[in-house]
């Protein structure tokens, strides 16, 4: 179980190397990741800026993972966040999730992104468009998992 | 206690953090004081559907109690992911 908030890249392949490094018991290992789209509403997008609030962020992913990893049979679980400046095509964000059976790891990776989305403190600025408005969506994706 | 602004909230207001005396005895309460300040708070803190609340680190509703509390940070809804 881990959280990282970075402002460097991360290497899919080495964070799923380092997962499964050592063990055979995982059975099913889902990985989201999350990029920076160059439209937002029609509109062309170049970059964006993501501020966040250093310290509650990482408390709120780690408050995250620890509901999934209560709510599903996770051996093992890691989120990866990016901050400050980001060009279109870039990577955001990595969610791994490790089960002996793929529902577990594919439905705890959904539930991290979808409470990541709204009860972490990130917010997107996208340049020349000013801020990201949070959408009605991201909060009905939670009632979901009520 | 120290006071904290992220995103268009401390675009509003003009600084990411200050310190502020206060005897309020909730957030809400707090908020009040902040609005009567100056037009920047005002314009800031005009449509309290637009900002959340976190107290210690913690999200919070607005009628929570300041009691003993270190940290208090304004933000717009948040856009992670």
């Amino acid at each position: 179980m881990s959280v990282s908030v970075q402002e460097g890249d991360f290497d899919i392949g080495a964070e799923m190397a380092a997962m499964t490094a050592g063990r055979t018991d995982i059975g099913a290992l889902v990985s989201f990741v999350g990029l920076v789209r160059d439209m937002a509403g029609g509109a062309a997008v170049s970059s964006m800026e993501l501020e966040h609030y250093p310290g509650m962020t990482e408390k709120a992913l780690e408050k995250i993972e620890a509901e999934a990893r209560a709510r599903w049979d996770l051996q093992d679980c890691r989120i990866v966040h990016r901050v400050g400046a980001l060009e279109a095509g870039a990577q955001i964000v990595l969610v791994l999730a490790a089960s002996p059976h793929r529902q577990a790891a594919f439905e705890a990776a959904e539930f991290i992104m979808d409470f990541l989305k709204s009860r972490a403190p990130f917010w997107k600025k996208e340049a020349g468009l000013g801020w990201v408005d949070a959408r009605d969506s991201d909060e009905e994706a939670l009632e979901r998992w009520r | 206690m120290q006071v904290l602004y992220f995103a268009w909230m401390r675009e509003r207001i003009g600084v990411p953090k200050e310190e502020v005396e206060t005897n309020a005895a909730t957030v809400a309460d707090l908020v009040e004081e902040l609005r009567g300040r100056e037009e920047r708070y005002a314009l800031a803190f005009s449509d309290m559907a637009a900002v959340r609340v976190a107290v210690d680190q913690e999200l919070v509703e607005i009628d929570t109690p300041l009691t003993g509390v270190r940290e208090v940070a304004f933000f717009p809804p948040m856009t992670g992911g």
